[in-house]
């Protein structure tokens, strides 16, 4: 069985849509960027704000508002209350301030049962979560070196591979990938955590890897065809790799829908970034990395070989 | 290479592979103790449930206490000397000593030299400043973390957990791994105090808007309420600041019932040097208070009525059995040199480990079985061997991860998940570069041998690359984030090994070694 069966030479005008593409690339990033300014920022998970999470599951449904209201009458208002998981598994998910008189206590539990008990005479806590307001800013300072690290390595490695301009041009579709993965978080009012981190880092090494793919290609068919046009060449390279490209997506789209359904609401976030990070690290490296190629080819141009344009 | 070699390598790594991975199997069995067995996957604390800790000892505290120590010493022994000073003050780091107009004092002679082994005197008029010397702040903070780590393991030791872990982290964090832990806040309770304890006397006539504020300090009295756990009052109580015996001298400490109100209390006996001190003090003030504070909390202020020489102290309060037996078990395993600071906890009980390990073996099935049933129904033959390429790489990541003893967390299980899409990759490269080549030439052997060499350079620089990002992750030390990290980077490898030489084989084996190739399934 095949698909996607192309004669040799054959080649699909991928970059004859790269206005279009530039144009949907930067909607999709001024939407979140116009989101996260909305919301005043990202929606930090307590990973990186500090603070409490308790997950309890009730023996019958719990009611959101009853609880809230339990809370305020003890006088903890700031108390945040969401369903956990489905509604089935009866869980809610209680997040403490920083400085919550709960959060910090050695009689966290007990005191929980001791407030809920009354109205839940069966329930059972099934995980805390406390992060110190130091190690939140440790978590962030570590995310962003990593995310840097990540792709000072990656311009590194191109640059001695390939080019600089491919280089400069897959690292751009990786901030692409990034910023759209992060934007949609902020859209979807989704907390932005510790593993969303993970699964960003793991887009970029995917992204990665398609592009560079790509740009193998390209590379191989530039020493080729020397007749072709730069921009036909890489049309050509992307068309060759297209199924491997469309497959490999498959293949982890698959695995990732799987963690993402079946996982647990623990992981589900994570799953969530990396289905949106794989499509779009898919559609970047076609899309946003190859025509910047090109682009970066002809602004400046690699010494003595003036590439020809069509 | 030879096919001979190429196989007989590979069947060395597999055996390899199943050794390792074995105990891993064997120890998840149904009515196996995993503990038992040695070298398997360890399941983290998200996974089996348990709580994670990472302590802070605030080993500056400790400095700044052995300075104060150091003061109250120097002090003492000025006056014993007659010596006219006006004070010996404490700043941060060091001592300094104020003499009288005009007196002098010589820090380099018995018996104050020895105060220079630790300090590093600089005369200033006056003022002498006594600079606590930096690799000596080094030491006391390094003892201080150790001693914590000592003290904590025998605190933690009461609870009974079967493998309790505690590691040094960085200069001053001490992580603790408690799995299978049931009750949490009892960990806290035993974990968190400092447990000093001091008996400092009480000055009855001064109130703490009257106290000598040079000789004096207020420490305070908590009153809980039982039933609501609020606090209802806390009564001052004007101490000496002098600190005339702490808990250090501690041989043993039991709980004990009151027998007039049923009251637990917990009685503490002293060791010989202790019980001689304690004989000292008590008769030296008979008829005064005495407090007996607990992390600078008093807890009770008794009258000393007569010289008590039995070597034998009680503490009473308002505890509960449980807070009196908490109390016994932290005065018996010492005090922490420093406070600690909980920085992270992370809690997961028993039951959401196991709906966590199901979720994620669920997800790895259903995940890899989607994939192999692709890669079969497109690749056909070839596919089936880029399955077995699969399994075999699962297979040795878990030998990998048993033979380092490593720890598996949920998020290394999602990352054995992904794993699994992205392995395919360098099978898929292969494959699509093979069916290319079959289209340019007739000759399915040259497509095969094209196809791999080619597919090779592109392989090496995508996995590299991905290597990189799981590299970047590992900034995260420990904590969930680094098991994703691990396995992701063990897979991306392990997959790399299994496309290139094990599909590799295949082909060789199944194709190559025929004399007349005419088509290949793919």
């Amino acid at each position: 069985m095949q698909f996607l069966n192309f004669k040799e030479g054959q080649f699909i005008d991928f970059l004859g849509y790269k206005r279009f593409a530039a144009v949907f690339s930067g909607l999709l990033i001024l939407a979140g960027i116009v989101s996260i300014a909305a919301h005043n920022g990202l929606k930090y998970g307590i990973d990186f704000r500090g603070g409490t999470n308790v997950q309890i599951q009730f023996s019958t449904a719990p009611n959101l508002d009853q609880l809230r209201q339990f809370f305020a009458e003890r006088g903890m208002k700031n108390v945040v209350l969401q369903t956990f998981g489905d509604a089935a598994d009866k869980e809610i998910l209680l997040g403490l301030p920083i400085d919550s008189p709960l959060g910090t206590g050695e009689n966290l539990t007990s005191e929980l049962r001791n407030i809920l008990l009354p109205q839940h005479p069966k329930l059972e806590i099934r995980r805390i979560e406390t992060i110190g307001p130091k190690v939140g800013d440790e978590l962030k300072i570590s995310a962003v070196q990593a995310i840097l690290i990540a792709l000072g390595l990656v311009l590194l490695y191109i640059t001695i591979r390939f080019q600089w301009r491919q280089g400069v041009s897959a690292i751009v579709a990786l901030v692409h990938d990034v910023l759209v993965v992060v934007g949609m978080f902020s859209i979807l009012d989704k907390e932005f955590s510790l593993t969303v981190v993970a699964a960003l880092l793991t887009v970029v090494g995917y992204s990665l890897n398609d592009t560079i793919v790509v740009f193998d290609r390209i590379r191989e068919n530039l020493g080729k065809y020397r007749k072709k046009s730069f921009e036909e060449t890489i049309n050509l390279s992307i068309t060759e790799t297209l199924s491997r490209t469309l497959i490999t997506s498959g293949t982890t789209l698959l695995v990732v829908l799987a963690l993402f359904l079946l996982g647990g609401e623990i992981i589900h976030d994570f799953a969530f970034a990396l289905l949106v990070g794989v499509l779009i690290g898919t559609y970047s490296s076609i899309y946003v990395a190859s025509p910047l190629a090109v682009l970066l080819t002809k602004l400046a141009p690699p010494a003595g070989t003036a590439p020809a344009t069509s | 290479m030879n096919i001979k070699l190429k196989g007989g390598i590979i069947l060395v790594v597999l055996i390899a592979a199943l050794y390792y991975a074995f105990p891993t199997y064997k120890a998840y069995q149904p009515g196996v103790d995993p503990q038992t067995v040695e070298n398997k996957v360890n399941l983290g604390l998200d996974l089996q449930g348990g709580m994670y800790l990472d302590i802070e000892i605030k080993v500056e505290e400790a400095v700044t206490e052995f300075i104060r120590r150091t003061a109250v010493e120097l002090e003492d022994l000025l006056i014993d000397e007659q010596v006219d000073f006006v004070e010996v003050r404490q700043t941060a780091g060091s001592l300094i000593v104020e003499m009288e107009e005009g007196k002098k004092v010589n820090l380099e002679v018995a018996p104050y030299d020895r105060f220079l082994v630790q300090f590093e005197q600089i005369p200033e008029g006056a003022l002498t400043f006594l600079n606590l010397k930096e690799e000596e702040a080094n030491r006391i903070r390094e003892s201080a973390v150790s001693q914590a780590l000592e003290v904590l393991r025998n605190r933690i030791d009461s609870l009974g957990i079967s493998e309790p872990s505690l590691q040094k982290q960085g200069s001053n964090n001490i992580i603790i791994q408690l799995p299978g832990l049931k009750d949490r806040d009892r960990a806290i309770e035993l974990i968190g105090p400092q447990a000093v304890l001091q008996f400092q006397i009480v000055n009855s006539n001064a109130t703490p808007n009257t106290y000598n504020r040079l000789t004096e300090v207020v420490k305070y009295q908590e009153v809980w309420d039982k039933t609501t756990n609020k606090l209802i009052s806390k009564r001052p109580f004007v101490l000496e600041k002098k600190i005339l015996m702490t808990g250090e001298f501690i041989r043993d400490a039991r709980v004990r019932i009151d027998s007039r109100d049923n009251s637990p209390y917990v009685a503490l006996s002293f060791d010989s040097i202790g019980a001689d001190l304690f004989a000292k003090i008590t008769r030296r003030n008979i008829g005064r208070n005495m407090a007996i504070v607990l992390d600078d909390k008093v807890q009770s202020a008794p009258v000393i009525r007569e010289a008590i020489t039995g070597g034998e102290a009680s503490i009473s309060g308002q505890f509960t059995v449980e807070e009196a037996d908490t109390l016994k078990i932290v005065l018996r395993s010492g005090s922490l040199p420093a406070p600690i600071e909980i920085r992270e906890e992370r809690t997961v009980g028993a039951s959401l480990g196991e709906d966590s390990v199901e979720q994620g073996l669920n997800s790895l099935m259903i995940g890899s079985a989607l994939v192999l049933v692709f890669m079969i129904f497109y690749y056909r033959l070839a596919g089936v061997f880029a399955a077995i390429a699969l399994i075999f790489n699962v297979i040795l990541i878990i030998a990998i991860l048993g033979a380092f003893g490593a720890t598996l967390t949920l998020p290394g299980m999602a990352g054995i998940v992904l794993t699994i899409g992205m392995a395919v990759d360098a099978n898929v490269l292969i494959f699509q570069r093979i069916r290319e080549e079959l289209k340019r030439t007739e000759n399915p052997r040259a497509a095969i041998q094209e196809g791999f060499g080619k597919a090779f350079r592109t392989i090496l620089d995508a996995n590299i690359t991905t290597l990189f990002a799981a590299l970047a992750l590992l900034q995260f030390g420990t904590g969930p984030i680094k098991g994703f990290a691990v396995t992701l980077s063990i897979g991306i490898i392990a997959s790399m090994f299994t496309a290139i030489v094990v599909t590799r084989f295949f082909f060789d084996l199944v194709y190559l070694r025929k004399t007349k190739l005419h088509k290949i399934s793919i």
